[in-house]
Formats: C-alpha cells, structure tokens, sequence
C-alpha cells in the first residue's frame, strides 16, 4: 500500500482549507454586524433580514448557488460590477467556492455568534457607560469580550460547514480540479469513476477527521466558558 | 443645592413624578419597593430617558427636556453604584477599578482607594470569587475611581449580614465626611436612611 495522503489528496485537502479559511475570514465580520444587529437592535424590517441571512440554511444549496450564479456570474449585476471595479471574476474560480461557503456557512455562524451576544448582560453596557465610556468603547471592553466564545465557536462551526459545502459550490464556481475541486467535490468525483473506491475511502476519512476536529474545537470553547450546559447543536 | 431633580418618568405600569431640592450632602430617596426608585437613579445617570423635567446636580444642568438637554451617561460623571453591582465579570478586581479611572488633580488614585476600602488584597482576583462584601466594596471603589462629581447609591446594604452591612455604612459615612460628594441614597431601610441622610425624600 503506498503512502497516503497521496500528493494529489494533498492538494485536495490545501485547497479545500484555503477555500475555507478565506470564506469563514470573509464572514466572521459580517456575522458579527448581523449578529449584533438581530440581538441588540429593534428596526423596521428585522424579521425580513433574520429569514435572509437564515435562507441558505433551508434553501436547497443548489438553489442558492443558482442565485449566486445569477449576481456574481459575469453577466450578472454584481459580477459584472466586480469585474468592472476589480477585474476580480468569481465564477469557475477557487474565490467563486470560497464564497459560496461563505454563504452557507453565514446562517449558522450568525447564529453561535447571536446567541453569545444575547447571553452578554446589557446591564454591564450601562454600568460601562456610566463609568464614562462611549458606546463604541463599551461594545470594544464588554460586549465584544463576553461574547468572544460565541465568535470562536461560530467560527469553527462556520468552517466546518465550510469544508463540506457541495451543492451551491459545484453550481456556482463548477468542479474544476485544483481550482474549486474541494474534498466533497473531489469524492463525489471519485464515485462516477469506477475502481477509486480506495481513493474515495481515503478522502472520506479525512474529511470525517477534519469534521470532528472541527465540531469538538466548537463545543470546546463554548463549554469552556459558558459551563456545562451551553452547546451550539 | 446639590440636588434639583424634578421629573416625570416611567416605572413599571405607569408614569411616576419625583421632585428633589435640597443643599444636603446626602439625600436618601425611600419608599415602598417597585415604586420606582431604581428607575429614578436610571433617568439621573442617564440610562433611561424620562418622560419630561430637568437634572441639576452641583449646578450642572444634566437633563433638560424643555431646554432640550440630555447627556449621554458617558458625560454625566455619576457614581453609580448599582444593587446588583454590576462588576464585570472578565476582568480583576484591579481591572475593574481602573475601567473608569480617571486621573484628576487632587483625587484618588487607585492605590488610595484600595487602601480606602480595605481591598488592596483583592486585586487580582475576578469578581465571581468574591464575597458579598467584599464586591460591594470593589463596585464603590469603581465608582469613585472615575472621579464622579456626585454619587448614586441603590440599596448598598442589600444582601449583606449584620457586619459587612455595618462596614459599609462607616464607608459610606466616610465618604459623606471625607469626599464631600453629593450623595442620592435609594434605601428602604428607616435605619440606614436615618443615620445617613441629611434630607429624606418619600416617593409614594
């Protein structure tokens, strides 16, 4: 038996963890300013924004990279835009997959990070600003602080859905080896193909490893500081 | 005068109406609980707005709904020292007091108010490790630290057993006699009140 991973499943797992680093650093700051907004603010149009950001969540994935494909192809609105403004193209590229993980993975980073937000006490905001700090200094010293496992855990949460995403990337960026062939990508691949079976077994298992790690970091950190009872599945 | 307070506000179900005028160094507000004396102390730091009326501590004008006025907490310098005390929960004892600290000619510094409270040897500890005293102290301490130009106390014996509750009455007492702050005591007890206040005002 030869040594594995071999250098192409290598490659397989590098670019899957690029695709997933750059989508979760993507969406870390917009989860947060989402987060904040649904558990701290009241506004008009509240409940419309809270089912959007939850909408990848129920949509079919390949639905949701129709859509994408629909604004972010070359010919659509905000592709074209980017293209104009940046040169930047998304579709068929390993940033196409990037940010169709980053879209699946909003909801559920949305969510850790909501309810660590909604757990921080806002009485310790009022007494912050008593004590003389502005707003912005009290969100900076208590709020952001105090809900920092929820961010942590969102974030690993948010990665690992990452790493698995399959439907809205192969719609949107394809299945393109070493460009948006991601571990699901590459396994679905490896199954159309009689005798990979071994190759697929191997992929499997590291995307299983991968996963685990994942989720057990996630429930790790929330327990660590929200006590026993706090999980975010 | 220390405190010109007249104001309309809301607490729980319904609308109240306070009016405090008074020259005395500490004023103690009582009356029966859930009449809104909490909500009294929110509106003059800053942290609920009142329906209409006017805050006028030490001369400054904090709150004027006909002149349009309304500080930010963050420019109200209040003392408030809550009844639940609210020390934040991620930072030392050490940490919590310089969180408002405010470095003024001729006032304490932090060193002098652990010295004050008899807290110096709790600075490095978190607040959940702290006794009720003990935390007391610490949310006064914070309190004075920011170099308030008036105190906001809400029921600093709370909670506290005979002894503790006696230690912070002498503290209080020294800040009345040493400090010169003026002082708005929320209180339902007629001890405490009586020996503390030099005016009483009764919401009802």
């Amino acid at each position: 038996m030869t040594a594995w991973p071999t250098a192409a499943e290598w490659g397989i797992v590098a670019l899957s963890l690029k695709v997933s680093v750059l989508a979760v650093a993507l969406t870390v700051p917009v989860s947060y300013a989402l987060a904040w907004l649904l558990a701290r603010r009241r506004f008009p149009g509240r409940i419309l924004l809270d089912a959007a950001v939850h909408l990848p969540l129920v949509l079919p994935p390949v639905v949701t990279g129709w859509v994408l494909l629909l604004l972010f192809g070359r010919t659509g609105p905000l592709g074209h835009w980017l293209e104009e403004a940046t040169g930047l193209v998304l579709v068929f590229r390993w940033t196409g997959a990037a940010l169709a993980a980053a879209v699946m993975a909003l909801p559920l980073m949305v969510r850790a990070m909501r309810l660590s937000i909604e757990a921080v006490d806002r009485r310790l905001v009022g007494a912050a600003r008593t004590l003389g700090a502005t707003p912005w200094r009290a969100f900076l010293t208590i709020t952001l602080p105090l809900s920092l496992p929820g961010v942590l855990a969102g974030t690993v949460l948010g990665f690992a859905r990452s790493l698995g995403e399959f439907g809205a990337t192969i719609t949107f960026a394809s299945n393109i080896p070493g460009q948006t062939r991601t571990l699901p990508l590459a396994i679905y691949t490896g199954l159309q193909v009689p005798g990979e079976e071994a190759a697929v077994t191997r992929l499997a298992i590291i995307s299983v490893v991968l996963s685990v790690a994942a989720l057990l970091a996630s429930e790790w950190l929330v327990r660590r500081s929200h006590g026993r009872r706090a999980h975010v599945l | 005068m220390s405190f010109d307070v007249a104001l309309t506000y809301r607490a729980g179900q319904g609308a109240r109406a306070c009016a405090i005028r008074s020259a005395a160094r500490l004023v103690a507000v009582t009356g029966p609980s859930g009449i809104g004396k909490t909500s009294l102390l929110n509106c003059i730091a800053g942290l609920h707005r009142p329906l209409s009326g006017h805050v006028r501590i030490g001369g400054e004008t904090l709150f004027d709904s006909a002149a349009g006025i309304d500080l930010p907490p963050e420019r109200r310098h209040a003392g408030y020292v809550f009844q639940d005390l609210r020390l934040f929960p991620h930072r030392t004892v050490s940490a919590n007091l310089a969180y408002g600290e405010h470095a003024e000619p001729g006032w304490m510094t932090r060193a002098e108010a652990l010295e004050f409270l008899g807290i110096a040897h709790l600075a490095r500890r978190f607040p959940a490790t702290l006794s009720g005293g003990e935390a007391k102290r610490v949310a006064i301490g914070r309190a004075l630290l920011a170099a308030p130009r008036f105190l906001l106390l809400d029921e600093p014996l709370t909670s506290l057993d005979a002894p503790r509750a006696e230690e912070i009455l002498r503290l209080i007492e020294r800040i009345r006699d040493e400090l010169g702050l003026p002082t708005l005591l929320v209180s339902h007890a007629a001890a405490e009140v009586e020996r503390l206040a030099g005016e009483v005002v009764m919401l009802d």
